[in-house]
């Protein structure tokens, strides 16, 4: 755990203790859900045995600490794991928009990751189309994930937003936490069996250059408006240049799915041309530009490993951490059986091949909260942050522990063990 | 009836078509020190397992002496089970049945595989020695399943087949599928019904063809593949892999072998929980896929994790399958462990991997267990098979090393990586049809 709440924590130990002492005890009016850990994982410091966290009523965890320091307040639920870790978080999915039905046909669509009227559609909002009642969130939350990057997916160009959200809610509004966090971009010839053009992968990056240079011309057009009346006419709105024109300004990340080296290296290309914020998704063939990637400073979310990529590795995660490259683990797109992967399991694949578990735990905790840049609210167990928490009976990557427990802002999603 | 029908079909000579390359090896083998499960008996803490010309010749405790001139093997550490058995796999990208019809019994998946396709070494890495190779679940009858053996040095799909001719043997099961897959337009049935109907005209016809031939005193003059491939079924001699998913899929399959009396093995099974006590009944088993999340398709939405569990209280056979591409043949054993997160007892879940899928092909008298008079087909794991971080150190078969995880160029096919699995053209298309959300 880190260092800084410590004095904070005793201060409030002592307080309670003097309260009950004097025989007025009450519970801090907030705290709302206590879980002990025969071994908790902070993940922001060493793991704590025997440790407490104390999750207020403002859905933030209010302490956290050795039990035998810890004044547990009365009349409040206590539950207990053998381990505990963050809530986990999805670095990429698609879960919420991609349906369990997997059907575009009839009166059931609930494919809603991908529309193929054109290549390039940055203006497409995930918010208008995430699902929070989709049995799939439902699904991974009863697994641990508790925030989720989710959107628009693979298969276009440019297929739209994405956004990120917490597994529960009755409607998405609810769920979000941040409504527009990156766009979705692919590069290869994974496209061309979507559209008509592009029909090669070099087709699809003119395809992109030639939009963000309309949208870097719009941006000026509008500012020159903006700064000076007489700076000439505003360009007509338009809502493809507006929203890249947000990539250009920083304010979006590009999310670019690129497997092969060549794809990855032209992804590369185009941040040093446009300097957007770029991180790489799925990435199969990363192990062969690591050097180029970590020169670049540019985040990778690594394919699942139990991911049918072409040329994807189980050992991918473990190049990347031994790159130093910032890296996550991602339930990515699927386009058939099964709908949606495990983010536990795949990265309990990736721990037991060369990345170990504690690497693994961060990379679907506070790795992937550090690269989606909501480290401030989720990723880690220290006060302040939400109390998002997960409750296993063992290590949480093996194939026979148990989830027996999720708690997301200090509610109690889920407590049988499965 | 068995006897008279084989009359009816060409007798060829028995060439020496026991193809096995392997089998040739005279040297006896002595593994000794692991804790060895043979499934069929209990498990021998420091056991001792001896192969002489492929097989098995002595199993058991550390008393075991090693006969003169044995080759001695240290497993101190180490779990031996039997070779992982698959009941379902699309690797080597077998083909059946084309368009022109939906019920295809002549195709035979065995003169379309590609035993050299990499993806046999993902089964090798994941320590499987037998395999059902299976054609696709698009048509009510896709045709022939081959059953393989994955033998050292394989060149042929003859080298690895458990008969002994594929001329005059049985050597596969009989793919058929109902529910979603293989409706479309026609010829194809467009309802569960109609799909029903085809079928059970199909084996009427077979039907009444045997009991001509057994009617008739010469055997004929022409031959006719379909009609001798169903009287295999019919016999009881070719066993039916049935695609099914659905309950009432699941029920109309019980039903058309009640009146059929065909041998059945439900493949896939999502919704065997909801009939368990009906398919104990029959005595039918299940052959799984265990996969991560319901969905992908209406028939999988409720798809159980505790399936396995369930089945297993109900008293029926469960096995489980990779269905490779779906699942990855590397990570047979995960579908096990997860069944037991699930459930299910650890001794079933290991049958469901050995015996049980032996079982279901008709060849446990020669794999599944380690038995005298086996085949030495056997695993080497690091550490305890239901555990995510248990390695397949080496794989058997026949008393031969055909996967050594010690060995780099073996390794990486373990992990994957830069064209470590290249797809031939039939598995690209394979595999685009599956990523791209189209049914196998």
């Amino acid at each position: 755990m880190s260092g800084h709440p410590i004095p904070q924590l005793r201060r409030v130990s002592l307080l309670v203790l003097w309260a009950a002492l004097a025989g007025m005890f009450a519970p801090p009016a907030a705290a709302q859900v206590v879980v002990r850990a025969e071994l908790l994982h902070t993940v922001s410091g060493e793991p704590l045995e025997n440790a407490v966290v104390i999750a207020g009523a403002d859905g933030t965890i209010e302490w956290v600490g050795p039990a035998d320091e810890a004044t547990l307040p009365a009349g409040v639920e206590v539950l207990e794991a053998a381990v505990v870790t963050p809530g986990l978080v999805d670095a990429h999915s698609v879960v919420g928009l991609s349906g369990a039905l997997n059907s575009n046909v009839g009166a059931v669509r609930d494919q809603d990751q991908l529309d193929t009227s054109a290549p390039i559609q940055p203006e497409l909002r995930a918010i208008d189309a995430y699902d929070a009642t989709e049995r799939l969130v439902e699904w991974v939350r009863l697994y641990g994930v508790t925030t989720l990057h989710t959107g628009h997916g693979p298969g276009a160009l440019i297929s739209g937003q994405t956004m990120i959200v917490k597994t529960r809610g009755r409607n998405v509004e609810e769920a979000t936490l941040v409504p527009a966090r990156m766009l979705a971009a692919t590069l290869g010839n994974a496209v061309s069996s979507n559209f008509d053009s592009p029909g090669t992968s070099s087709k699809g990056v003119a395809m992109l250059r030639g939009a963000l240079f309309r949208a870097q011309a719009y941006t000026a057009r509008m500012r020159d408006a903006e700064a000076d009346a007489a700076g000439g006419e505003p360009p007509a709105p338009d809502l493809t240049n507006e929203v890249l024109g947000r990539v250009l300004e920083g304010e979006l990340s590009l999310l670019v799915t690129a497997d092969r080296a060549t794809d990855i290296a032209a992804a590369l290309r185009l941040q040093r041309e446009f300097g957007f914020d770029l991180v790489l998704d799925s990435a199969a063939e990363s192990y062969l530009l690591l050097d180029e990637i970590r020169a670049a400073g540019v985040p990778v979310l690594a394919h699942p490993p139990m991911s049918r990529v072409r040329n994807g590795s189980f050992e991918t995660a473990a190049r990347l951490a031994e790159a130093g490259i910032p890296f996550a683990i991602q339930t990515g797109f699927e386009g058939y059986v099964p709908k949606t992967r495990v983010l536990l399991w795949e990265a309990a694949i990736a721990a037991a091949n060369g990345l170990g578990p504690e690497r693994a735990l961060e990379a679907v905790t506070l790795g992937a909260a550090r690269i989606l840049g909501v480290d401030d609210r989720v990723g880690s167990i220290e006060v302040g942050k939400d109390a998002d928490l997960v409750l296993f009976d063992g290590d949480p990557f093996e194939y026979t522990s148990h989830v027996c427990g999720v708690i997301i802002e200090a509610e109690v999603q889920s407590r049988e063990c499965r | 009836m068995q006897s008279h029908l084989r009359n009816f079909l060409p007798v060829l000579a028995l060439a020496a078509f026991s193809a096995a390359p392997s089998a040739a090896q005279d040297e006896v083998h002595v593994f000794r020190g692991a804790t060895v499960l043979p499934i069929a008996s209990p498990a021998i803490e420091s056991g001792v397992l001896v192969v002489r010309d492929g097989a098995i010749v002595e199993v058991g405790g550390p008393d075991v002496p090693t006969p003169p001139g044995a080759v001695e093997h240290d497993l101190t550490g180490r779990v031996l089970l039997p070779g992982l058995v698959d009941s379902h796999s699309h690797v080597g990208a077998a083909s059946g049945g084309d368009g022109s019809s939906p019920l295809h019994p002549d195709v035979r998946a065995l003169d379309s595989i590609d035993i050299l396709s990499d993806g046999f070494w993902r089964a090798r890495a994941g320590g499987i020695t037998t395999v059902n190779v299976m054609p696709g679940s698009g048509h009510l009858m896709s045709g022939q399943t081959v059953y393989l053996k994955l033998r050292d040095r394989g060149r042929t799909v003859e080298d690895w087949l458990f008969c002994d001719d594929p001329l005059a043997g049985v050597c596969g099961g009989m793919k058929m599928a109902n529910g979603t897959n293989s409706m479309r337009n026609p010829p194809f049935p467009g309802t569960r019904a109609r799909s029903a109907a085809l079928v059970r005209g199909l084996y009427h016809e077979a039907r009444a063809w045997v009991e001509r031939r057994l009617a008739e005193d010469e055997p004929p003059a022409g031959r006719d593949l379909r009609m001798e491939a169903l009287a295999e079924v019919l016999a009881g001699d070719r066993i039916v892999q049935h695609h099914t998913h659905r309950h009432n899929d699941i029920a109309t399959v019980l039903r058309l072998r009640d009146e059929f009396g065909f041998r059945v093995v439900l493949q896939h099974g999502t919704e065997a929980w909801k009939l368990a006590d009906e398919i104990a009944a029959a005595g039918v088993p299940v052959s799984i896929t265990f996969i991560d999340a319901p969905g992908g398709k209406e028939e999988a939405l409720d798809w159980s994790l505790e399936i396995g569990a369930v089945l297993e209280r109900a008293g029926v056979d469960v096995a489980f399958n990779t269905d490779d591409f779906i699942t990855d043949s590397r990570l047979l054993l995960r579908g096990a462990a997860l069944a037991v997160r699930n459930g299910m007892s650890r001794a079933a879940a290991l049958r469901a991997l050995t015996l049980v899928p032996a079982r279901m092909l008709g060849l446990e008298d020669r794999v599944g267990s380690l038995e005298v008079g086996k085949d030495a087909d056997f695993v080497v794991l690091s550490g305890d098979p239901l555990s995510v971080y248990t390695t397949v150190e080496q794989t058997w078969v026949e008393g031969r090393l055909i996967y050594d995880r010690s060995d780099p160029e073996h390794r990486r096919y373990a992990v994957g990586g830069h064209n470590v699995y290249r797809t031939t053209a039939a598995e690209e298309e394979s595999l685009r049809r599956l990523l791209e959300g189209e049914a196998q």
